[in-house]
């Protein structure tokens, strides 16, 4: 593993092809224009392959590994793009069985996979760890040897050096304080030594794609403190109207808040409203102008108990509308939906079937329905069953399927002077069904309903994190896309004055450069070995 | 040189390592920012049962309780409920507790879903879903294993069979 050092005296790291001062190749088929990429330098240590660590590392310096991990990223994720995430199933189910009833084999597959929720599962989070390790290991592995290759490199070249170049001319004789002063006015950096000229320009778009680099890990870093605690906070809230709810996430050592909806608010566009008339003709129904919940923010004592009836301090009151938020500490409540018109309550009479005699109205929380209801004289009601959200279940037996009013119903029992007994009836929406031949019946008297809003709740201190990486990453490719490095070489031999040319890309932007400076010089125009269009394409695009 | 480099390299590939860990390690309690999961200390809480009596988690300490969510309408719930009054019948002279807390619905349902069981626990109703809420619930039934010392030693969302729940009971009993 010894270093080596060249004619020029200049010691170089294991591995490297060209001398990182005079450019000379050390090995004897290295051919200099393809090595130009990174200098020559000695990228990847691949000879240190002795421990575990130096293998892992060198594992992750491969571009072609960093490659297949994008892929590999992207075929995932486009995966899991073919059934819904869980975020968007139904809030009541349990995924594990969703997956598979509502897709088949694929669907439990899909579940026991993890593509349910991809962000979160360990896999991905594993893939994109590795991506961000590559990144970091092939950006050291190339841009420190890179970085001292071009801070070390000498003004005066080897010949083979020169000579390999693409571009390379040979003049009989030059005036170098001419070239010196029309390189300058090209905005070049020109550097002297025993008559022999350098020439740079741009050298910073090389540290475009490790600036690119940095901003990427930056980027990932912020997706990762996503799942740290405390740092990021998502959740639905769902408030009805007129009611209070704590609001998930915000609990705190001194309190936790609590939100009241008084109003949820539904506005549509009025079609006959000349301004929106033409507007709206075309289309069928109504257009939704504004979705707003009016609410108050409150804040318990500091030592609440979970469950206990909160003592509520006032904090303030707030309008949301989408994209207007309502904030307090870092939180952020969005308006994100709403059910109009949930069942509320509900009224019946109790009525002699015979007669249509009325003997009085009872009034049903749905929420929390009273066991007896007593109507005077000897009449009561009894709640036997209650259904909130009914259905037939697979035995035929009445059920519900979760514990939200959609379709409430009711097995009563009815008492009166003349059926001390009781009378029973199942009473549901437009359903009436009695157990015998009743002398009674609940008739409905009316339903009450209410509003409920939705609201996401959002916390997150890893946006400008990633914000920042963004913009990192936009510069870096700024840097690497709208500028490149052109450098030319004048060295004085024997038998004239070597010019020698190179430019990471843009060729055709530094020829012009080159024309330049033989017009105005008496150095020869350099000539390109690779004129051929089809390489100047190439090799524009080669970043 | 090269010892230098040796280090660099495995701490550098440690502190991703780490990072990427920990990351996972989060991302599998990350339903809610206060999933509460094993090895926590459970959140105390308070909620009257059917009757009107207040329950307060906090006095079960010193008993192993045996925490489970759960509706009338869940019918993975409604299966273990029978194993669930068995297993208590054995176990409370062992000190464990359950408290079966029910997720928001009325006492119409609740009482009568506890008397076609003759379910003897205690049936916290958590009618805001404030406790619910707090324990991070998805799915229900879930049940949570709390020891004597009030630290959460286990968390499951699957039905139990009366099996698991024997080896539940087991591990809580103080």
């Amino acid at each position: 593993m010894q270093s080596i050092t060249c004619e020029c005296g200049h010691s170089n790291p294991y591995g490297t092809s060209l001398c990182q001062a005079c450019g000379k190749p050390l090995d004897n088929d290295v051919e200099v224009l393809s090595s130009m990429r990174y200098e020559g330098s000695a990228r990847r240590s691949q000879t240190y392959n002795k421990t575990f660590v130096d293998r892992t590392w060198n594992f992750f310096s491969s571009v072609r590994v960093g490659v297949w991990l994008i892929i590999i990223i992207l075929v995932a994720a486009a995966i899991g793009t073919i059934f819904p995430q869980e975020t968007f199933i139904p809030p009541n189910v349990d995924p594990a069985t969703h997956y598979e009833s509502e897709y088949g084999t694929l669907g439990l597959i899909y579940y026991l996979l993890g593509f349910h929720k991809l962000y979160g599962s360990w896999w991905f989070i594993i893939l994109l760890g590795m991506l961000g390790l590559s990144i970091i290991i092939a950006s050291l592995d190339r841009g420190i040897p890179l970085y001292k290759a071009l801070k070390t490199q000498r003004v005066t070249r080897h010949d083979q050096f020169m000579k390999k170049q693409r571009l390379f001319s040979v003049s009989k004789e030059a005036e170098l304080e001419e070239i010196k002063y029309t390189l300058e006015s090209l905005r070049y950096k020109v550097r002297e030594e025993k008559g022999n000229l350098f020439a740079e320009k741009g050298r910073f778009s090389r540290w475009g794609a490790y600036v690119n680099h940095v901003g990427l890990i930056i980027f990932l870093t912020g997706a990762m403190l996503r799942f740290f605690p405390g740092m990021y906070v998502d959740e639905i809230l769902w408030v009805r109207e007129g009611e209070k709810a704590s609001i998930p996430g915000t609990k705190s050592e001194d309190g936790q808040y609590y939100l009241e909806n008084k109003e949820f608010i539904l506005e549509m566009y009025d079609k006959e409203e000349k301004k929106f008339n033409s507007a709206l003709s075309s289309v069928d129904g109504e257009v939704a102008k504004n979705y707003q919940s009016n609410v108050t923010l409150y804040k318990t004592k500091p030592n609440h108990t979970i469950g206990e009836d909160p003592e509520l301090v006032k904090v303030k009151d707030g309008e949301i509308r989408v994209n207007e938020p309502f904030k307090f500490d870092s939180f952020a409540l969005y308006q994100t939906d709403f059910k109009l018109n949930e069942f509320n309550k509900m009224s019946f009479e109790l009525e002699e079937k015979a007669t249509g005699k009325k003997f009085g109205k009872l009034t049903v929380d749905l929420h929390e329905p009273e066991k007896k209801y007593d109507l005077g004289n000897g009449y009561r009601v009894e709640i036997e069953e209650y259904f909130p959200n009914f259905i037939l279940n697979e035995q035929k037996q009445p059920s519900t399927v979760n514990n939200l009013p959609d379709n409430p119903a009711f097995v009563f029992s009815m008492y009166s002077p003349d059926t001390p007994k009781g009378e029973k009836a199942f009473v549901g929406i437009q359903k009436n069904i009695e157990a015998g031949e009743n002398l009674f019946k609940m008739s409905f008297a009316g339903i009450e309903t209410k509003d409920l809003t939705a609201l996401t709740v959002r916390k997150d201190h890893t946006l400008w994190i990633i914000a920042l990486g963004g913009f990192i990453f936009m510069i870096g490719v700024t840097q690497g896309l709208y500028w490149n490095y052109r450098r030319i070489w004048i060295k004085q031999n024997q038998d004239g004055v070597w010019a020698a040319a190179h430019t990471n890309k843009n060729w055709y932007g530094l020829k012009k450069d080159l024309d330049f400076l033989s017009e105005k010089t008496s150095l020869a125009a350099l000539v390109d070995k690779e004129s051929d269009t089809k390489e100047e394409y190439r090799s524009s695009r080669r970043v | 040189m090269k010892k230098k480099r040796l280090w660099f390299r495995s701490a550098l590939l440690a502190i991703l390592v780490i990072a990427i860990g920990y990351t996972i390690y989060n991302s599998i309690f990350e339903e809610s920012g206060t999933y509460i999961k094993k090895g926590d200390a459970a959140p105390n809480f308070v909620l009257t049962d059917l009757n009107g009596n207040r329950v307060e988690l906090e006095d079960y300490r010193g008993k192993g309780v045996f925490l489970n969510f759960w509706g009338t309408w869940c019918k993975p719930c409604e299966r273990e409920m029978p194993y669930m009054q068995r297993q208590y019948e054995t176990y409370k002279e062992q000190d464990v507790e359950i408290l079966a807390v029910n997720v928001s619905e009325t006492n119409v349902s609740v009482k009568n879903f506890v008397d076609r069981y003759r379910l003897t626990f205690q049936i916290p109703m958590d009618k805001q879903r404030e406790v619910t809420k707090a324990y991070g619930i998805g799915p229900i039934p879930t049940t949570i294993l709390i020891d004597k010392n009030g630290k959460v030693v286990g968390r499951t969302s699957e039905s139990l069979s009366e099996e698991k729940i024997i080896s539940f009971m087991e591990k809580i009993k103080p």
